[in-house]
């Protein structure tokens, strides 16, 4: 079918499926606990306490009613009150988005350029040392923790080397860019605080580096096969034939063939980088999303877990959508 | 200065596969004067294609070279480094493939994969190159103007295999190897290309070696024939005399497969099959298939022996 | 008597041969491929030491002991102790039998409901096929650990509202799995003999169709499991899962964060445990991965 209309179509259906996302995570929050404030306030709070508090949030009301309620405020942008910080759930998820933002662009960056070369050397010298390396560096990036990996490393180029800034975003001595976007490393760049920029990157290798492992993992298994595939093909012996150098047969004319397949891998990387953030903003205390997520969840803040989530929901759907236009502009086959 | 601009000695090729040695090259020896357009015919798997690329040192592990001199214009390639080797290679040595389509980078345009080779020997830019990347289209008969910015999928087989062509010719190399480069055309545009090839060649001199398995296309082109079978040199001769007077069994076996007009008789083919070179027959490779097998040709291999002075034939039958 | 039993055996095996034969050559490529065996090897040694934990524990891994907390590994403490005197390496083994259980039960409802779900839709087709393809959409619509987060923080973390969580969210990749087989299968010429015979459609599901969906089915379990592992432990890394003195390892590093530094074996150890086990599993399911890649079935 026509590129348009599979657009149209894929929207629509995000639509309503973003709908069944809202009513999941009302469910989730509303149907499954029994009682969410009186778990908030503490177990032993005067039930006339618990009573007023819920009439105050509205949560006397039946059911369908709270749901038609969150519903229209979903609509037009209000996410209700955190409980923890009083402020618009909305607000809050503006004020920490950017950081995970922030965090997962690094990381696909990382893995991107660490993925490529590894996979492209790995295929180059296949079967010497490097490619071993880089498989059992592979199969393990899929294997460990990420959180797990991230204290690790914490541990050794923090505490006991040194080389690193700790946790958080900027060091303690350092005067934070001015905020226009909410994203440290770009607020520096723009307002020329450099020392800012600087601090921000060390403080943000690590944890990009770690959240970005499986996908650098991922994307140098697909580059290596992909590439292995591409150096026997017919055009490649053309190439050495006409007495072509080996570093140009393999930049300039296996690779770009290669990268084909390796490009459609990356959009899927990113659906594990959202829960990956989760947990690496955990471990190096970044004020991100998933960090505001976790706590929200912790001290059963049920505006922000239900905000929070549905917006991690809808972020998540849009790249996924964004990803499968690319397919189907590239292959018509992909418009079912 | 000999006249020879290629000799070949004794030259083996083995391959490691999982199933065992393939000994795809037994030990071959030949020579390519200069300005002669050799020939070698083989059915599949005779080792025709390993020959060129044994020539053109581009035997990539699992194969391996084991044994041999390849003297080409007075240098023994066997013994030069890498570097040296890509010298010749798109230079004085060119090569043409059998599957064109495939042979053509697909995310290059045409003309920067011929800019590619002229630049390098001119030592210019590509932009420099343009008007003789457009002159080397012209003279295979392409429309340069509209040729050169396409993509090789926006050819045709034919078109495909004259940029082919054109790529190789346009360094005006010494030897030009063509492994099979009318096998995926069509009979017609065979013709075209062959015809061009040999236009082409006549005018700019250039030693050819055509590897087919076709004997009608080679009887056109080429001045002398090597017979080739499950990696031996079994017969070389010139063409006239190897279709008047053909020695070896197979090449008479060859000769006798080929449907001829008028004829309506049934087909002769060789019985038997091509042997597995992993274990192949000892002695002579072709006596399990050969009418006139005697003992000796199951013990002894037979060397390729010069019956006249221009004929070679591998044969034990003539001594 | 022995003659008429050894007559049935050998016209039973005989009957089966292709099935033997198909069956040897997947063990035949199995130990050909090193790396699957390994994978084997290390996935049946953690089931072992699950299934004996409680046999070879040197302490009680819930067992505090103020006197012998914060030592570092040692003979007597393979893997240190932690901030409650509690041995590391008891912990680790014990946790074992934790991640096992909650694996298998986790496969069992997260593959039970998908198949069934799977099943029914690619059975019937349309109407109960819209509904589920757009109720997996929604699902899939969040990333998986969030949506495990979302239900394991409702339910209240423990290690029974784990298992729930993760298979409340693993369910949707059996479910379409199950119903493009089925789809396949209802397609077939011998559902439609069955059918004429007389065959109910709850016969044909039960008895035709879900026997042929159980095999891909429990191919993508298994290379789901590390996932399943990795997910719990996440979990319980965040406090939303299961639980302190419970030993799961996601939990235990969690617990050793604040003594990193000094104390780095409280962390660690847990943390090598899930990763061996993942490791295992992975390259179990990339080893059946590749023996079910019909062009490697030579």
């Amino acid at each position: 079918m026509k590129l348009g209309s599979y657009i149209v179509k894929r929207s629509l259906l995000m639509l309503l499926v973003m709908f069944g996302v809202l009513a999941i995570v009302f469910a989730i929050v509303h149907v499954i606990p029994a009682d969410p404030v009186g778990a908030l306030l503490g177990g032993n709070a005067p039930p006339a306490v618990v009573d007023r508090i819920k009439t105050q949030l509205g949560l006397n009301k039946p059911l369908f009613d709270q749901f038609v309620d969150y519903l229209w405020g979903v609509v037009h942008g209000n996410l209700g009150t955190s409980l923890q910080s009083g402020r618009a759930v909305a607000q809050d998820i503006m004020e920490y988005f950017p950081v995970t933002l922030q965090l997962s662009v690094m990381a696909i960056l990382i893995s991107i350029f660490l993925g490529i070369f590894l996979g492209v050397f790995s295929a180059v010298y296949r079967n010497k040392w490097i490619d071993h390396f880089s498989r059992i560096f592979s199969i393990l990036g899929v294997s460990m923790p990420v959180f797990w990996t991230g204290l690790i490393l914490l541990l050794v180029f923090y505490y006991i080397l040194g080389w690193l800034p700790g946790t958080g975003q900027l060091s303690l001595f350092v005067i934070p860019p001015d905020r226009i976007t909410g994203m440290i490393l770009f607020d520096s760049l723009i307002t020329g605080n450099w020392a800012a920029l600087w601090d921000g990157l060390r403080h943000i290798i690590l944890p990009a580096t770690v959240l970005g492992y499986s996908a650098t993992a991922s994307i140098a298994r697909i580059t290596r096969a992909s590439m292995l595939d591409v150096l026997t093909q017919d055009y490649i012996r053309t190439a050495k034939a006409k007495g072509l150098s080996k570093s140009i047969v393999i930049y300039r004319h296996a690779l770009k063939n290669a990268l084909i397949p390796v490009v459609t891998v990356i959009g899927l990387t990113f659906g594990g980088l959202l829960e990956g953030a989760v947990l690496t903003e955990t471990v190096f205390g970044l004020p991100g999303l998933g960090r505001y997520i976790v706590n929200a969840l912790l001290v059963l803040d049920y505006p922000a877990i239900m905000g929070g989530t549905l917006f991690i929901a809808l972020i998540y759907s849009l790249v996924n959508l964004g990803v499968d236009l690319i397919y189907a502009t590239l292959d018509p086959r992909m418009r079912t | 200065m000999s006249k020879n601009l290629l000799e070949v000695k004794n030259l083996k090729v083995v391959f490691h596969t999982y199933r065992g040695t393939v000994h795809a090259l037994d030990g071959i020896s030949f020579d390519v004067k200069k300005n002669e357009k050799l020939g070698i015919i083989g059915e599949t798997g005779c080792g025709k294609s390993v020959t060129s690329l044994a020539i053109m040192r581009l035997i990539d592990l699992p194969g391996e070279i084991t044994n041999g001199e390849i003297i080409f214009d007075g240098k023994d390639i066997m013994k030069l480094s890498e570097n040296l080797l890509n010298d010749i290679r798109g230079k004085d040595i060119s090569m043409i493939f059998q599957e064109p389509l495939s042979s053509l980078n697909p995310v290059m345009k045409v003309g920067f994969q011929i800019g590619e080779s002229i630049s390098r020997v001119k030592k210019s830019s590509m932009k420099e190159s343009r008007q003789d990347v457009l002159d080397a289209l012209e003279v295979v008969g392409l429309d340069p103007k509209r040729v050169i910015d396409l993509y090789p999928h926006e050819l045709s087989g034919g078109m495909a295999q004259r940029v082919m062509i054109s790529m190789a010719l346009s360094t005006n190399p010494k030897l030009m190897i063509a492994d099979e480069p009318t096998s995926a055309l069509d009979v017609t545009i065979q013709a075209q290309i062959i015809a061009l090839l040999d236009d082409l060649v006549s005018k700019m001199r250039n030693t050819v070696i055509l590897i087919t398995h076709d004997l009608g296309v080679a009887a056109q082109f080429c001045d002398r024939i090597l017979i080739m079978y499950a990696g031996n040199v079994v017969e070389n001769a010139k063409t006239d005399e190897l279709f008047e007077n053909p020695l070896h069994p197979y090449t008479k076996g060859l000769l006798k497969a080929i449907p001829k007009i008028g004829n309506r008789g049934k087909l002769v083919g060789i019985p038997g099959n091509v042997p597995d070179l992993v274990n192949p027959p000892t002695g002579c490779r072709f006596h399990p298939r050969c009418p006139y097998a005697m003992e000796i040709c199951k013990i002894e291999k037979p060397s390729l022996k010069m019956e006249t002075s221009d004929h070679g034939v591998a044969c034990h039958l003539y001594g | 008597m022995a003659v008429v039993l050894k007559e049935k055996i050998s016209q039973f095996v005989e009957k089966r041969r292709p099935v033997f034969e198909d069956w040897k050559h997947t063990l035949y490529l199995w130990r050909r491929t090193k790396l699957a065996t390994i994978g084997t090897v290390i996935v049946l040694i953690f089931v072992a030491i699950a299934i004996i934990s409680p046999f070879i524990v040197p302490y009680n891994p819930l067992g505090q002991n103020m006197n012998q907390r914060l030592q570092p590994p040692s003979f007597q403490h393979f893997f240190g102790t932690d901030q409650f005197g509690r041995d590391i390496f008891s912990r680790v083994i014990s946790g074992a039998m934790i991640e096992v259980e909650i694996i298998l039960i986790v496969s069992v409802i997260s593959g039970g409901i998908g198949l069934i779900l799977g099943v029914l839709a690619g059975y019937f087709g349309k109407v109960v096929d819209e509904i589920l393809m757009r109720a997996t959409d929604m699902f899939l619509a969040f990333p998986g650990l969030i949506l495990a987060m979302a239900f394991a923080a409702m339910l209240g973390p423990s290690l029974v509202n784990t298992i729930i969580a993760i298979s409340l969210v693993g369910w949707t990749v059996f479910a379409r799995l199950a119903r493009a087989e089925a789809m396949r299968v209802k397609n077939q010429p011998y559902i439609e003999a069955v059918t004429a015979l007389g065959a109910s459609k709850k016969r044909i599901i039960t008895f035709h169709v879900i026997p042929m969906c159980i095999s891909p089915v429990l191919v993508q379990l298994t290379l789901r499991m590390g996932t399943v592992i990795l997910t719990a432990a996440s979990l319980g890394f965040l406090g939303l899962g299961v639980r302190p003195p419970l030993p799961e390892w996601g939990a235990m590093v969690s617990d050793g964060r604040s003594f990193l530094l000094d104390q780095w074996w409280i962390s660690t150890f847990p943390g090598i445990a899930i990763a061996i086990v993942v490791l295992g599993f992975n390259l179990l399911g990339d080893g059946l991965r590749d023996i079910m890649d019909p062009r490697l079935r030579r």
